[in-house]
Protein backbone atom coordinates (compact mmCIF):
# COMPACT_ATOMS: atom_id res chain seq x y z
CA UNK A 1 0.00 0.00 0.00
CA UNK A 2 1.29 3.53 -0.97
CA UNK A 3 0.32 6.20 1.47
CA UNK A 4 0.63 10.17 0.39
CA UNK A 5 0.73 11.88 3.31
CA UNK A 6 -1.74 15.20 2.82
CA UNK A 7 -1.04 17.49 5.45
CA UNK A 8 -2.78 18.26 8.63
CA UNK A 9 -6.04 17.84 9.42
CA UNK A 10 -8.08 20.37 11.76
CA UNK A 11 -10.82 20.11 13.44
CA UNK A 12 -14.06 21.92 12.63
CA UNK A 13 -13.68 24.65 14.81
CA UNK A 14 -10.03 25.77 14.20
CA UNK A 15 -8.57 28.06 11.95
CA UNK A 16 -5.66 27.37 12.92
CA UNK A 17 -2.67 28.28 10.27
CA UNK A 18 -0.61 25.80 8.54
CA UNK A 19 2.65 27.17 9.34
CA UNK A 20 3.00 29.87 12.38
CA UNK A 21 6.21 30.64 12.14
CA UNK A 22 7.35 33.23 14.83
CA UNK A 23 10.01 35.27 13.95
CA UNK A 24 11.00 38.28 16.28
CA UNK A 25 14.00 38.98 14.75
CA UNK A 26 16.60 37.52 11.96
CA UNK A 27 15.65 35.44 8.47
CA UNK A 28 11.98 35.90 7.25
CA UNK A 29 10.16 32.28 6.89
CA UNK A 30 11.23 31.38 3.20
CA UNK A 31 7.48 29.43 3.41
CA UNK A 32 5.32 32.35 4.28
CA UNK A 33 4.90 33.14 0.36
CA UNK A 34 3.94 29.53 -0.03
CA UNK A 35 1.09 29.52 2.49
CA UNK A 36 -2.01 27.54 1.20
CA UNK A 37 -4.77 27.84 3.59
CA UNK A 38 -6.20 24.69 5.39
CA UNK A 39 -6.75 20.84 4.53
CA UNK A 40 -10.27 20.46 6.65
CA UNK A 41 -12.34 17.14 6.59
CA UNK A 42 -15.14 18.86 7.30
CA UNK A 43 -14.78 20.40 3.52
CA UNK A 44 -13.57 17.28 2.12
CA UNK A 45 -16.48 15.20 3.27
CA UNK A 46 -18.73 18.47 2.87
CA UNK A 47 -20.21 17.27 6.62
CA UNK A 48 -21.53 21.33 6.70
CA UNK A 49 -23.77 20.89 3.22
CA UNK A 50 -27.29 21.34 4.26
CA UNK A 51 -28.01 17.56 2.45
CA UNK A 52 -25.60 15.45 3.71
CA UNK A 53 -26.05 13.28 7.24
CA UNK A 54 -23.66 11.12 9.33
CA UNK A 55 -25.39 7.81 10.10
CA UNK A 56 -24.02 5.07 12.46
CA UNK A 57 -24.28 1.35 10.81
CA UNK A 58 -24.41 -1.68 12.68
CA UNK A 59 -24.30 -5.16 11.68
CA UNK A 60 -21.82 -6.70 9.59
CA UNK A 61 -23.90 -7.28 6.29
CA UNK A 62 -21.60 -4.87 4.92
CA UNK A 63 -18.15 -5.76 5.65
CA UNK A 64 -17.37 -6.61 1.90
CA UNK A 65 -17.89 -2.80 1.00
CA UNK A 66 -15.55 -1.92 3.94
CA UNK A 67 -18.51 -0.87 6.51
CA UNK A 68 -18.39 -2.33 9.56
CA UNK A 69 -20.53 -2.57 12.77
CA UNK A 70 -20.52 1.00 14.77
CA UNK A 71 -18.97 2.82 11.64
CA UNK A 72 -20.29 6.72 10.52
CA UNK A 73 -21.20 6.89 7.33
CA UNK A 74 -21.44 9.70 5.29
CA UNK A 75 -24.85 10.28 3.78
CA UNK A 76 -25.84 12.62 0.67
CA UNK A 77 -29.05 12.91 0.45
CA UNK A 78 -29.07 15.09 -2.53
CA UNK A 79 -27.70 12.52 -5.11
CA UNK A 80 -30.01 10.56 -7.40
CA UNK A 81 -29.41 7.04 -6.15
CA UNK A 82 -28.20 5.15 -8.62
CA UNK A 83 -27.52 1.38 -9.95
CA UNK A 84 -24.60 0.13 -7.45
CA UNK A 85 -24.54 2.74 -5.15
CA UNK A 86 -24.50 2.29 -1.14
CA UNK A 87 -27.42 3.23 0.04
CA UNK A 88 -29.50 4.41 3.22
CA UNK A 89 -33.25 2.89 2.12
CA UNK A 90 -35.95 2.28 4.70
CA UNK A 91 -37.53 -0.84 3.50
CA UNK A 92 -41.18 -1.35 4.77
CA UNK A 93 -40.32 1.42 7.05
CA UNK A 94 -37.11 -0.25 8.28
CA UNK A 95 -33.96 1.81 7.55
CA UNK A 96 -31.33 -0.38 6.25
CA UNK A 97 -28.01 -0.05 4.49
CA UNK A 98 -27.23 -2.42 1.43
CA UNK A 99 -26.27 -1.54 -1.80
CA UNK A 100 -28.82 -1.23 -4.48
CA UNK A 101 -29.61 -2.93 -7.46
CA UNK A 102 -31.74 -1.67 -10.20
CA UNK A 103 -31.38 -3.03 -13.51
CA UNK A 104 -33.83 -4.55 -16.17
CA UNK A 105 -36.61 -3.82 -13.75
CA UNK A 106 -35.43 -5.90 -10.96
CA UNK A 107 -34.60 -4.26 -7.87
CA UNK A 108 -32.59 -5.53 -4.91
CA UNK A 109 -31.03 -4.65 -1.58
CA UNK A 110 -27.57 -6.52 -1.70
CA UNK A 111 -25.30 -7.17 1.25
CA UNK A 112 -22.08 -7.66 0.81
CA UNK A 113 -21.53 -10.51 3.57
CA UNK A 114 -22.38 -14.32 1.52
CA UNK A 115 -24.37 -15.01 4.82
CA UNK A 116 -26.72 -12.55 4.03
CA UNK A 117 -28.64 -13.10 0.34
CA UNK A 118 -29.94 -10.48 -1.72
CA UNK A 119 -33.25 -9.30 -0.93
CA UNK A 120 -35.64 -8.95 -3.40
CA UNK A 121 -37.71 -5.48 -3.97
CA UNK A 122 -41.05 -6.42 -5.07
CA UNK A 123 -44.57 -4.85 -5.95
CA UNK A 124 -45.84 -5.27 -2.26
CA UNK A 125 -42.96 -3.95 -0.92
CA UNK A 126 -42.70 -0.05 0.09
CA UNK A 127 -38.85 0.88 -0.11
CA UNK A 128 -37.93 4.32 0.36
CA UNK A 129 -33.89 5.33 -0.66
CA UNK A 130 -32.97 8.10 2.31
CA UNK A 131 -30.00 9.07 0.64
CA UNK A 132 -26.81 7.81 -0.80
CA UNK A 133 -23.50 6.55 1.19
CA UNK A 134 -20.78 8.50 -0.21
CA UNK A 135 -18.03 8.11 2.57
CA UNK A 136 -17.70 5.63 6.01
CA UNK A 137 -15.40 6.64 8.64
CA UNK A 138 -14.04 3.94 11.05
CA UNK A 139 -12.04 4.23 14.47
CA UNK A 140 -9.18 1.71 13.84
CA UNK A 141 -7.91 1.95 17.62
CA UNK A 142 -11.20 0.43 18.69
CA UNK B 1 -34.96 39.84 -17.45
CA UNK B 2 -38.55 40.87 -14.92
CA UNK B 3 -37.99 44.42 -13.52
CA UNK B 4 -40.79 44.51 -11.26
CA UNK B 5 -40.96 42.97 -7.63
CA UNK B 6 -41.40 39.52 -7.10
CA UNK B 7 -42.09 37.69 -3.73
CA UNK B 8 -42.24 33.73 -2.96
CA UNK B 9 -43.39 32.54 0.31
CA UNK B 10 -42.03 29.38 1.19
CA UNK B 11 -43.33 27.67 4.75
CA UNK B 12 -42.56 23.87 6.04
CA UNK B 13 -45.63 22.23 6.22
CA UNK B 14 -46.30 20.74 10.12
CA UNK B 15 -42.92 21.75 10.86
CA UNK B 16 -42.27 19.82 13.85
CA UNK B 17 -43.89 17.02 13.14
CA UNK B 18 -42.37 16.59 9.56
CA UNK B 19 -38.86 16.65 11.44
CA UNK B 20 -40.09 14.28 13.98
CA UNK B 21 -40.18 11.75 10.70
CA UNK B 22 -37.35 12.69 9.08
CA UNK B 23 -35.20 9.56 11.11
CA UNK B 24 -38.64 7.68 11.56
CA UNK B 25 -39.38 6.54 8.47
CA UNK B 26 -41.71 3.74 11.15
CA UNK B 27 -43.78 6.84 10.87
CA UNK B 28 -44.18 8.12 7.53
CA UNK B 29 -48.23 7.33 7.84
CA UNK B 30 -48.70 7.93 11.40
CA UNK B 31 -50.32 11.03 12.98
CA UNK B 32 -47.74 12.61 15.21
CA UNK B 33 -47.97 15.97 17.64
CA UNK B 34 -45.14 17.69 19.49
CA UNK B 35 -46.01 19.25 23.09
CA UNK B 36 -44.57 22.53 24.66
CA UNK B 37 -41.72 22.57 27.40
CA UNK B 38 -42.85 20.38 29.90
CA UNK B 39 -44.61 18.35 27.59
CA UNK B 40 -47.97 20.75 28.39
CA UNK B 41 -49.93 21.27 25.54
CA UNK B 42 -50.02 20.07 21.79
CA UNK B 43 -47.91 22.77 19.23
CA UNK B 44 -47.55 20.87 16.51
CA UNK B 45 -49.98 18.24 14.29
CA UNK B 46 -49.19 16.61 11.24
CA UNK B 47 -51.85 16.58 8.96
CA UNK B 48 -53.07 13.22 9.81
CA UNK B 49 -53.04 14.26 13.59
CA UNK B 50 -55.72 17.34 12.93
CA UNK B 51 -58.65 15.36 13.31
CA UNK B 52 -58.11 14.54 16.39
CA UNK B 53 -56.78 17.22 18.69
CA UNK B 54 -56.87 20.91 18.79
CA UNK B 55 -54.14 23.32 18.94
CA UNK B 56 -53.03 24.30 22.11
CA UNK B 57 -55.22 21.13 23.62
CA UNK B 58 -53.03 20.46 27.47
CA UNK B 59 -51.52 17.21 26.61
CA UNK B 60 -52.85 15.25 29.90
CA UNK B 61 -56.67 15.86 28.86
CA UNK B 62 -55.69 14.74 25.37
CA UNK B 63 -53.46 11.80 26.41
CA UNK B 64 -55.91 9.12 26.23
CA UNK B 65 -57.65 10.22 22.96
CA UNK B 66 -54.55 10.22 21.27
CA UNK B 67 -53.36 6.70 22.31
CA UNK B 68 -56.58 5.54 20.92
CA UNK B 69 -56.07 6.90 17.85
CA UNK B 70 -52.72 5.75 17.38
CA UNK B 71 -51.27 9.30 17.69
CA UNK B 72 -47.51 9.37 18.73
CA UNK B 73 -46.90 12.50 20.96
CA UNK B 74 -43.10 14.17 21.16
CA UNK B 75 -41.62 16.42 23.14
CA UNK B 76 -40.06 19.15 21.64
CA UNK B 77 -36.63 18.74 20.69
CA UNK B 78 -35.62 22.08 19.89
CA UNK B 79 -31.57 21.17 18.51
CA UNK B 80 -33.19 18.80 16.07
CA UNK B 81 -35.78 21.16 14.45
CA UNK B 82 -32.70 24.21 14.85
CA UNK B 83 -30.97 22.15 12.41
CA UNK B 84 -33.08 21.28 9.79
CA UNK B 85 -34.56 24.56 9.79
CA UNK B 86 -30.59 25.95 8.92
CA UNK B 87 -30.76 22.85 6.11
CA UNK B 88 -33.88 24.42 4.66
CA UNK B 89 -32.99 27.48 4.62
CA UNK B 90 -29.53 27.29 3.02
CA UNK B 91 -31.20 24.61 0.59
CA UNK B 92 -33.41 27.57 -0.61
CA UNK B 93 -30.80 30.14 -0.33
CA UNK B 94 -28.82 28.75 -2.67
CA UNK B 95 -31.91 28.79 -5.12
CA UNK B 96 -33.24 32.11 -4.71
CA UNK B 97 -31.62 35.83 -5.45
CA UNK B 98 -32.29 36.50 -1.84
CA UNK B 99 -34.05 35.30 1.12
CA UNK B 100 -35.44 36.62 4.26
CA UNK B 101 -35.88 33.75 7.27
CA UNK B 102 -39.16 34.94 8.90
CA UNK B 103 -39.89 32.56 11.45
CA UNK B 104 -38.02 28.82 12.12
CA UNK B 105 -39.93 27.41 9.52
CA UNK B 106 -41.05 30.17 7.02
CA UNK B 107 -39.06 32.66 4.82
CA UNK B 108 -39.70 34.84 1.98
CA UNK B 109 -37.63 34.77 -1.00
CA UNK B 110 -37.26 37.65 -4.06
CA UNK B 111 -37.68 35.72 -7.27
CA UNK B 112 -37.21 38.66 -9.02
CA UNK B 113 -35.12 37.51 -12.18
CA UNK B 114 -35.93 33.94 -12.10
CA UNK B 115 -36.19 32.90 -16.26
CA UNK B 116 -38.35 29.62 -16.19
CA UNK B 117 -41.46 29.29 -15.55
CA UNK B 118 -42.96 30.27 -12.21
CA UNK B 119 -45.03 27.49 -11.46
CA UNK B 120 -42.27 25.31 -11.94
CA UNK B 121 -39.64 27.11 -10.10
CA UNK B 122 -41.23 26.68 -6.82
CA UNK B 123 -42.22 22.54 -8.18
CA UNK B 124 -38.31 22.50 -8.36
CA UNK B 125 -37.71 24.26 -5.10
CA UNK B 126 -39.97 22.11 -3.33
CA UNK B 127 -38.75 18.75 -5.16
CA UNK B 128 -35.12 19.57 -3.67
CA UNK B 129 -36.16 20.58 -0.10
CA UNK B 130 -37.68 17.22 0.62
CA UNK B 131 -35.29 15.28 -1.01
CA UNK B 132 -32.46 16.56 0.39
CA UNK B 133 -34.05 17.38 4.04
CA UNK B 134 -37.39 15.14 3.82
CA UNK B 135 -39.06 18.03 4.67
CA UNK B 136 -42.26 18.99 2.85
CA UNK B 137 -42.76 22.57 1.90
CA UNK B 138 -45.38 24.69 0.51
CA UNK B 139 -44.76 27.78 -2.03
CA UNK B 140 -46.70 31.10 -2.69
CA UNK B 141 -45.70 33.47 -5.24
CA UNK B 142 -46.65 36.77 -6.04
CA UNK B 143 -45.71 40.10 -6.97
CA UNK B 144 -45.91 41.64 -2.56
CA UNK B 145 -45.06 39.84 0.40
CA UNK B 146 -48.60 40.08 1.64
CA UNK B 147 -50.27 38.31 -1.57
CA UNK B 148 -47.24 36.02 -1.48
CA UNK B 149 -48.27 34.98 2.10
CA UNK B 150 -51.77 34.64 1.10
CA UNK B 151 -50.91 32.30 -1.78
CA UNK B 152 -49.00 30.32 0.32
CA UNK B 153 -52.13 29.95 2.39
CA UNK B 154 -54.71 28.69 -0.48
CA UNK B 155 -51.74 26.25 -1.53
CA UNK B 156 -52.07 24.82 1.75
CA UNK B 157 -55.96 24.81 1.58
CA UNK B 158 -56.16 23.25 -1.99
CA UNK B 159 -53.12 20.88 -1.28
CA UNK B 160 -54.40 18.09 -3.92
CA UNK B 161 -54.76 20.30 -6.73
CA UNK B 162 -51.71 22.69 -6.60
CA UNK B 163 -49.08 20.28 -4.82
CA UNK B 164 -48.39 22.87 -3.02
CA UNK B 165 -47.16 25.46 -5.27
CA UNK B 166 -49.44 28.65 -6.32
CA UNK B 167 -47.88 31.54 -8.12
CA UNK B 168 -50.62 34.52 -8.41
CA UNK B 169 -49.01 37.42 -10.61
CA UNK B 170 -51.84 36.90 -12.79
CA UNK B 171 -53.96 39.28 -12.17
CA UNK B 172 -57.12 36.78 -13.08
CA UNK B 173 -55.98 34.31 -10.41
CA UNK B 174 -54.94 36.75 -7.82
CA UNK B 175 -58.43 37.96 -7.69
CA UNK B 176 -59.94 34.73 -7.59
CA UNK B 177 -57.61 34.40 -4.71
CA UNK B 178 -58.53 37.17 -3.26
CA UNK B 179 -62.21 36.85 -3.58
CA UNK B 180 -61.81 33.28 -1.93
CA UNK B 181 -59.57 34.36 0.88
CA UNK B 182 -61.27 35.50 4.31
CA UNK B 183 -60.07 39.01 5.56
CA UNK B 184 -58.98 37.15 8.77
CA UNK B 185 -56.47 35.08 6.29
CA UNK B 186 -54.56 37.98 5.54
CA UNK B 187 -50.88 38.11 7.27
CA UNK B 188 -51.51 40.79 10.11
CA UNK B 189 -55.29 40.75 10.39
CA UNK B 190 -55.78 39.30 13.92
CA UNK B 191 -59.11 38.64 15.68
CA UNK B 192 -59.71 41.69 17.01
CA UNK B 193 -59.03 43.50 13.54
CA UNK B 194 -61.30 41.44 11.73
CA UNK B 195 -64.19 42.26 14.07
CA UNK B 196 -63.00 45.97 13.54
CA UNK B 197 -63.29 45.36 9.60
CA UNK B 198 -66.46 42.96 9.25
CA UNK B 199 -68.14 46.42 11.46
CA UNK B 200 -67.06 48.14 8.33
CA UNK B 201 -68.64 45.76 5.84
CA UNK B 202 -64.91 43.95 4.49
CA UNK B 203 -65.48 40.32 5.10
CA UNK B 204 -62.99 39.21 2.36
CA UNK B 205 -59.23 39.89 1.09
CA UNK B 206 -60.61 41.10 -2.05
CA UNK B 207 -63.06 43.79 0.26
CA UNK B 208 -59.75 44.73 1.78
CA UNK B 209 -57.78 45.13 -1.07
CA UNK B 210 -60.76 47.47 -2.39
CA UNK B 211 -60.88 49.83 1.03
CA UNK B 212 -59.75 53.15 1.09
CA UNK B 213 -56.08 53.17 1.55
CA UNK B 214 -56.87 56.39 3.64
CA UNK B 215 -59.70 55.38 5.91
CA UNK B 216 -57.65 52.58 6.78
CA UNK B 217 -54.73 54.79 8.06
CA UNK B 218 -57.07 56.98 10.30
CA UNK B 219 -58.87 54.32 11.90
CA UNK B 220 -56.69 51.69 12.43
CA UNK B 221 -52.79 51.98 11.25
CA UNK B 222 -50.36 53.07 8.34
CA UNK B 223 -49.70 48.93 9.05
CA UNK B 224 -53.08 48.28 7.81
CA UNK B 225 -53.29 50.25 4.86
CA UNK B 226 -49.81 48.85 3.62
CA UNK B 227 -51.57 45.80 3.98
CA UNK B 228 -54.49 46.66 1.80
CA UNK B 229 -52.06 48.20 -0.61
CA UNK B 230 -49.80 45.06 -1.13
CA UNK B 231 -53.34 42.96 -1.95
CA UNK B 232 -53.98 45.79 -4.43
CA UNK B 233 -50.97 44.74 -6.12
CA UNK B 234 -48.81 47.74 -5.21
CA UNK B 235 -45.31 46.55 -3.14
CA UNK B 236 -45.02 48.40 -0.08
CA UNK B 237 -42.96 46.01 2.03
CA UNK B 238 -39.53 44.70 0.76
CA UNK B 239 -36.97 41.82 1.88
CA UNK B 240 -35.78 42.69 5.59
CA UNK B 241 -31.98 41.79 5.53
CA UNK B 242 -29.65 42.00 7.91
CA UNK B 243 -30.70 40.49 11.18
CA UNK B 244 -30.22 43.35 13.81
CA UNK B 245 -28.53 43.04 17.20
CA UNK B 246 -31.14 42.37 19.97
CA UNK B 247 -32.05 45.04 22.54
CA UNK B 248 -32.82 42.65 25.65
CA UNK B 249 -31.83 39.57 25.64
CA UNK B 250 -34.05 36.77 27.79
CA UNK B 251 -33.65 33.26 29.29
CA UNK B 252 -36.38 31.82 30.73
CA UNK B 253 -37.79 28.51 31.19
CA UNK B 254 -40.95 26.72 33.58
CA UNK B 255 -39.05 24.11 36.36
CA UNK B 256 -39.85 21.00 35.75
CA UNK B 257 -41.20 20.56 39.15
CA UNK B 258 -42.10 23.00 41.92
CA UNK B 259 -39.39 24.41 43.65
CA UNK B 260 -39.24 25.84 47.54
CA UNK B 261 -35.61 25.61 47.97
CA UNK B 262 -33.43 28.08 47.65
CA UNK B 263 -30.27 25.97 46.46
CA UNK B 264 -31.91 24.34 43.02
CA UNK B 265 -33.54 28.14 42.50
CA UNK B 266 -29.87 29.36 42.28
CA UNK B 267 -28.80 26.79 40.07
CA UNK B 268 -31.81 27.72 37.60
CA UNK B 269 -30.75 31.40 37.68
CA UNK B 270 -27.06 30.23 36.85
CA UNK B 271 -28.19 28.18 34.29
CA UNK B 272 -30.09 30.63 33.01
CA UNK B 273 -27.58 33.84 32.89
CA UNK B 274 -25.18 31.31 31.66
CA UNK B 275 -27.10 30.77 27.80
CA UNK B 276 -28.07 34.67 28.27
CA UNK B 277 -24.79 35.77 28.60
CA UNK B 278 -23.47 33.16 25.71
CA UNK B 279 -26.35 34.78 23.66
CA UNK B 280 -24.84 38.43 24.45
CA UNK B 281 -21.23 37.46 23.39
CA UNK B 282 -22.56 35.56 20.18
CA UNK B 283 -23.94 39.07 19.13
CA UNK B 284 -20.98 40.70 20.23
CA UNK B 285 -22.73 43.00 22.88
CA UNK B 286 -21.86 43.95 26.65
CA UNK B 287 -24.68 44.22 29.36
CA UNK B 288 -25.12 46.57 32.24
CA UNK B 289 -28.01 46.15 33.79
CA UNK B 290 -30.17 42.97 34.32
CA UNK B 291 -33.49 41.77 36.01
CA UNK B 292 -33.39 38.48 37.77
CA UNK B 293 -37.13 37.32 38.78
CA UNK B 294 -38.83 34.32 39.78
CA UNK B 295 -42.61 33.12 40.61
CA UNK B 296 -44.97 30.68 41.73
CA UNK B 297 -48.00 29.07 39.67
CA UNK B 298 -50.50 32.13 39.04
CA UNK B 299 -53.07 30.50 38.12
CA UNK B 300 -53.86 27.32 40.84
CA UNK B 301 -55.88 28.93 43.24
CA UNK B 302 -55.57 26.81 46.14
CA UNK B 303 -51.32 27.86 45.59
CA UNK B 304 -49.83 31.12 47.58
CA UNK B 305 -48.78 33.42 44.89
CA UNK B 306 -45.58 35.25 44.76
CA UNK B 307 -43.68 36.91 41.75
CA UNK B 308 -40.52 39.53 42.84
CA UNK B 309 -38.10 40.61 40.47
CA UNK B 310 -34.93 42.28 41.48
CA UNK B 311 -32.89 44.78 38.86
CA UNK B 312 -29.00 44.31 39.43
CA UNK B 313 -26.69 46.99 38.36
CA UNK B 314 -23.40 45.72 37.03
CA UNK B 315 -20.07 47.73 37.97
CA UNK B 316 -19.52 48.15 33.71
CA UNK B 317 -20.80 46.92 30.97
CA UNK B 318 -19.87 43.25 30.66
CA UNK B 319 -20.25 39.46 29.27
CA UNK B 320 -18.33 38.03 31.99
CA UNK B 321 -20.57 34.88 32.74
CA UNK B 322 -18.50 34.68 36.14
CA UNK B 323 -19.72 38.32 37.06
CA UNK B 324 -23.32 37.94 36.42
CA UNK B 325 -23.63 34.57 38.00
CA UNK B 326 -22.44 35.87 40.85
CA UNK B 327 -24.83 39.11 41.28
CA UNK B 328 -27.84 37.09 39.68
CA UNK B 329 -27.24 34.34 42.56
CA UNK B 330 -26.96 36.82 45.45
CA UNK B 331 -29.87 38.88 43.80
CA UNK B 332 -32.11 36.26 43.69
CA UNK B 333 -31.40 34.71 47.41
CA UNK B 334 -32.04 38.46 48.36
CA UNK B 335 -36.27 37.98 46.56
CA UNK B 336 -36.47 34.19 47.64
CA UNK B 337 -39.17 33.64 50.50
CA UNK B 338 -39.88 30.53 51.81
CA UNK B 339 -43.00 28.87 51.72
CA UNK B 340 -43.88 29.76 48.13
CA UNK B 341 -43.37 27.06 45.25
CA UNK B 342 -41.60 28.49 42.90
CA UNK B 343 -42.38 27.52 38.71
CA UNK B 344 -40.13 29.43 37.07
CA UNK B 345 -36.71 32.17 36.87
CA UNK B 346 -36.42 34.56 34.47
CA UNK B 347 -32.99 36.65 33.74
CA UNK B 348 -33.29 39.68 31.16
CA UNK B 349 -30.04 41.20 29.79
CA UNK B 350 -30.98 45.40 29.47
CA UNK B 351 -29.26 47.55 28.55
CA UNK B 352 -27.00 45.93 26.06
CA UNK B 353 -24.32 48.05 24.37
CA UNK B 354 -21.63 47.39 21.27
CA UNK B 355 -18.08 47.70 23.07
CA UNK B 356 -17.06 51.13 21.52
CA UNK B 357 -20.55 52.42 21.41
CA UNK B 358 -20.37 53.37 25.29
CA UNK B 359 -18.42 56.59 25.72
CA UNK B 360 -15.95 55.62 27.58
CA UNK B 361 -14.90 58.01 30.81
CA UNK B 362 -11.33 57.64 31.50
CA UNK B 363 -11.76 56.55 34.96
CA UNK B 364 -14.78 54.77 34.36
CA UNK B 365 -14.52 50.98 35.27
CA UNK B 366 -13.89 48.28 32.57
CA UNK B 367 -14.60 45.09 31.81
CA UNK B 368 -10.39 43.42 32.69
CA UNK B 369 -9.14 42.07 29.29
CA UNK B 370 -8.76 38.92 30.66
CA UNK B 371 -12.28 38.18 31.49
CA UNK B 372 -13.27 38.74 27.71
CA UNK B 373 -10.44 35.96 27.10
CA UNK B 374 -11.92 33.51 29.37
CA UNK B 375 -14.86 33.93 27.46
CA UNK B 376 -14.00 33.53 24.40
CA UNK B 377 -11.96 30.54 25.51
CA UNK B 378 -15.34 29.22 27.36
CA UNK B 379 -17.54 29.86 24.27
CA UNK B 380 -14.60 27.95 21.60
CA UNK B 381 -14.54 24.86 23.83
CA UNK B 382 -18.49 24.46 23.98
CA UNK B 383 -19.18 25.38 20.47
CA UNK B 384 -16.80 22.34 19.63
CA UNK B 385 -17.15 19.65 22.53
CA UNK B 386 -21.13 20.70 23.17
CA UNK B 387 -23.08 23.18 25.23
CA UNK B 388 -22.37 23.06 28.59
CA UNK B 389 -19.32 20.96 28.87
CA UNK B 390 -17.34 24.23 30.19
CA UNK B 391 -19.47 25.72 32.87
CA UNK B 392 -20.16 27.58 36.30
CA UNK B 393 -19.93 25.50 38.99
CA UNK B 394 -22.98 26.54 40.05
CA UNK B 395 -24.48 24.84 36.76
CA UNK B 396 -25.42 21.41 37.38
CA UNK B 397 -25.05 19.28 34.48
CA UNK B 398 -28.51 17.25 34.84
CA UNK B 399 -30.46 19.55 37.09
CA UNK B 400 -33.35 17.85 39.09
CA UNK B 401 -35.39 20.53 38.43
CA UNK B 402 -35.01 20.36 34.68
CA UNK B 403 -37.78 20.51 31.55
CA UNK B 404 -39.96 17.08 31.80
CA UNK B 405 -39.41 16.03 27.95
CA UNK B 406 -40.23 12.62 29.01
CA UNK B 407 -40.68 11.76 24.83
CA UNK B 408 -38.24 13.67 23.35
CA UNK B 409 -36.29 11.94 19.74
CA UNK B 410 -32.49 11.83 19.98
CA UNK B 411 -30.26 14.73 19.00
CA UNK B 412 -30.04 13.23 15.44
CA UNK B 413 -27.87 15.52 13.27
CA UNK B 414 -26.34 17.54 16.52
CA UNK B 415 -24.68 14.76 18.85
CA UNK B 416 -22.16 12.78 17.55
CA UNK B 417 -23.54 10.14 20.64
CA UNK B 418 -27.06 10.35 19.05
CA UNK B 419 -26.73 9.85 15.58
CA UNK B 420 -29.52 7.91 13.74
CA UNK B 421 -28.77 3.73 13.87
CA UNK B 422 -29.57 2.15 10.74
CA UNK B 423 -29.01 -1.62 10.50
CA UNK B 424 -26.61 -3.40 8.00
Amino acid sequence: MSITFLGWPLGSTGPFPLYSFHVPAGFPSPAADHMEGHISLDELFDIRAPHVYLVRVEGDSMQGAGIYSGDIVIVDRGREPEHGDIVIAALNSEPVCKRLHRRDGVVMLKSENRNYPPRHVGEGDDMVVWGVVRYSVRDHAQ
Amino acid sequence: MRSEPLFALIDCNAFYASCERVFRPDLARTPIVVLSNNDGCVIARSYDAKPYVKMGEPYFQAREKLSRHGVVAFSSNYALYGDMSERVMTLIEGMVPALEVYSIDECFADLSGIQQGLTQFGNSLRTRVLQCTGIPVGVGIAGTKTLAKLANHMAKRLLSQTDGVIDITDPVKRDWVLRNSKASDVWGIGRKMTAHLEAMGIYTAMDLARADARTLRQKFSVVVEKTARELGGTPCLELEDVEMAKHEICSSRMFGERLSDLPPIKQAVATYVGRAAQKLRAQGSLCKRMRVSIRTGMFNPKEAHHAQGALVELPYPTCDTLLMTRLATDAVSKIFRPGFRYSKAEVLLMDLRQPGEFSEDLFALNQPVASGRLMRVMDDINDRWGRGTMRTASVPLIPDWGMKRGMMSQSYTTRIDQLWTVKC
